[in-house]
């Protein structure tokens, strides 16, 4: 599985791209490949204001739904919204065509909080039964 | 007897009745019209169709072959092994058939008089006795229609309970481990939804609740057993700390099929719970319902069961609205009595002790599935599960096979695949639940295929992945179902 070291991660399988004060933020190969096909997103409104772990959406797969938490606390300033149209793109490149929103953050301390690569994939395992 | 009962036979295709039907092909002879009324003279001319109903047209061996024909694609309990775990698809015996057909009971109207339908009453009134009897419940309503309707009436009495003191509160306490009904049922009935997690082995935590429970919480959701197939050891630590805050405890009754004759949830602490007819009481299950999803409830909240109730006065039997603080009508008439029928039934004809073995046999094949596939495929319980258990992919992820492809393989074997995917939880799950319909041969038919898929995700991981080879349709195409539903025919 694939979890490039230039993102950070959190437990609920989201990953984080800083760049300067706007963070751009998906779901990892984990979580794709967990929930198998994803047919339907509910992504975030832009200028919506959300704190840390707030639901901010929903990703539907053949087997499951799923709420997505924001990792981290700002404005919504970017949405990917043709992704609604291909949600299968999320299989397929979650990384980069699979981004799902942005964010302008507020509190960038938050950051540092989330688990880099090695400690996600540590985590990857240990979640597995 | 075969090792598995999968083989290939005369499945035969079909078109919709519209595409056999043919212009003046006929079933049946109407006589000729015999009244002067003509609609078109007392309507205004926009309002009339004048193309006709669009109906097949066909002969009656056409309609009888085509259902036949489209029957044999479905498979049922009455084929085979269906072990749908969650599900509980036992058996239906034929003498509930014979007893719901029975005039007294098919022919009654809800219209009638009540002195003529005095024996469908007993029979409701002594239903009510039964399943409080099973459950430890002093009061059952048997109207709602489902297990999620059940939800939705018992979240009704827990608000009105609260109401009646004052407050309804605001949030209902959930572990992750239940079923989506019970999130959906809670916030129905105005309520948001306190996630708990579940503990390293699957239970349901003390601790985890006291943390949460607070006087704004109305109350807990508890499946026992557990989705996980497990008994909540903890629900009475548990339901002393809901009500120890004044909350209460409401007992999902889906797992019943586990504790029945054994358990009562209504000595584990639970004040309000719900029975699935169509899963513990042998009542038709899924699209071959309708279901009957009865609440019972300690006698302090009586007062809010849904209207009517059925009572004894002397030696007859009535009904009564005359509940001020009731919920109110939860369904038309007396719910879906052809199943209550059915139910009162099986009790009927089991008795005590046969509820008790059906229980015990439930368990005992869950358990000995497990112990001959355990080898075979990762399980997730970490201790022995009750009616149901599960186990995962994970071995045989190394081969590049999920659960899906496993699923899809059972077909071939003449199975109908476990429920997948759920407790979500357990990630890869497929959770087997025999029910005590099966013999240890059909069993032993499930457990030499199962075993040969899992030869077959190391030798020859392709066919799996391919799966299903032998059946009717090869695999479908199943994100497209969502993404592209189609729902209704059309020309």
């Amino acid at each position: 599985m694939n979890f490039p070291d230039d993102l950070k991660y959190t437990k609920e399988h989201e990953w984080v791209r800083m760049d300067a004060n706007i963070a751009t933020i998906g779901i990892t190969d984990y979580a794709q490949h967990s929930l198998g096909d994803i047919v339907y997103l509910e992504l975030p409104g832009e200028g919506e204001v959300f704190s840390k772990g707030d639901t901010v959406g929903v990703v539907e797969s053949v087997k499951a739904v799923s709420d997505i938490y924001t990792p981290m606390s700002g404005e919504v300033s970017d949405v990917n919204d043709p992704l609604k149209e291909t949600p299968e793109t999320l299989n397929e490149d979650c990384y980069n065509e699979g981004w799902l929103y942005r964010l302008q953050v507020n509190a960038i301390e938050e950051y540092d909080e989330l688990m880099d690569h090695t400690a996600y994939a540590a985590f990857v395992k240990e979640e597995q039964p | 007897m075969p090792a598995t009962p999968g083989g290939t036979g005369l499945i035969l295709e079909e078109a919709t009745l519209f595409d056999l039907s043919r212009p003046g092909r006929k079933g049946a002879s109407l006589p000729a019209v015999s009244t002067s009324f003509n609609v078109s003279k007392h309507l205004p001319a926009d309002l009339l169709n004048t193309d006709g109903p669009n109906l097949p047209e066909l002969s009656e061996p056409e309609v009888n072959r085509h259902f036949v024909r489209l029957s044999t694609w479905n498979y049922n309990k009455d084929a085979g092994f269906f072990p749908l775990g969650s599900c509980t698809m036992k058996y239906n015996p034929k003498v509930n058939e014979w007893s719901a057909r029975l005039p007294g009971f098919a022919a009654s109207h809800p219209y009638q008089p009540l002195e003529t339908v005095q024996g469908n009453l007993e029979l409701l009134y002594n239903l009510e006795k039964f399943l409080g009897e099973v459950g430890g419940m002093e009061c059952v309503t048997l109207w709602p229609n489902a297990g999620a309707h059940g939800e939705l009436t018992g979240i009704q009495i827990m608000r009105s309970y609260h109401l009646a003191k004052g407050n309804a509160r605001k949030s209902i306490i959930i572990p992750d481990s239940a079923h989506g009904t019970n999130p959906a049922s809670t916030a129905l009935c105005g309520y948001s939804v306190i996630q708990v997690k579940s503990n390293e082995k699957g239970h349901l935590d003390p601790e985890a609740v006291a943390k949460v429970m607070t006087e704004d919480v109305a109350g807990i959701m508890v499946t026992n057993p557990s989705t996980l197939g497990l008994f909540e050891t903890h629900l009475p630590e548990v339901a002393e700390i809901v009500h120890a805050k004044g909350g209460l405890v409401y007992c999902d009754g889906a797992n019943l099929n586990a504790l029945m004759g054994v358990a009562k949830l209504g000595h584990c602490g639970a004040d309000i719970m719900h029975y699935n007819l169509h899963k513990t009481f042998s009542t038709p299950h899924g699209g071959g319902g309708p279901g009957a999803g009865p609440v019972g409830v300690k006698k302090h909240l009586e007062p809010f069961l849904p209207v009517p109730r059925v009572v004894k006065d002397g030696d007859n039997y009535t009904i009564t609205e005359d509940c001020p603080q009731s919920v109110g009508r939860v369904r038309a008439f007396f719910g879906n009595f052809g199943v209550l029928v059915r139910a009162y039934t099986y009790i009927r004809e089991l008795g005590a002790d046969g509820l008790k073995l059906a229980t015990q046999m439930a368990v005992l094949n869950s358990n000995y599935i497990l112990a001959k596939l355990k080898d075979d495929y990762q399980p997730a319980q970490k201790e022995r599960p009750l009616h149901e258990c599960i186990l995962t992919d994970k071995k045989q992820q190394e081969f590049g096979v999920k659960t899906l492809d496993i699923a899809k393989r059972l077909m071939d074997y003449g199975f109908h695949p476990p429920t997948v995917y759920f407790p979500l939880i357990v990630p890869g799950a497929m959770m087997i639940e025999p029910t005590e319909t099966e013999s240890k041969e059909a069993c032993d038919q499930f457990i030499t295929a199962m075993k040969e898929i899992a030869r077959e995700c190391e030798a020859t991981p392709e066919k799996v992945k391919s799966a299903p080879h032998r059946t009717f349709r090869r695999r479908l195409d199943e994100a497209k179902a969502v993404k592209e539903p189609k729902l209704i025919w059309k020309k």
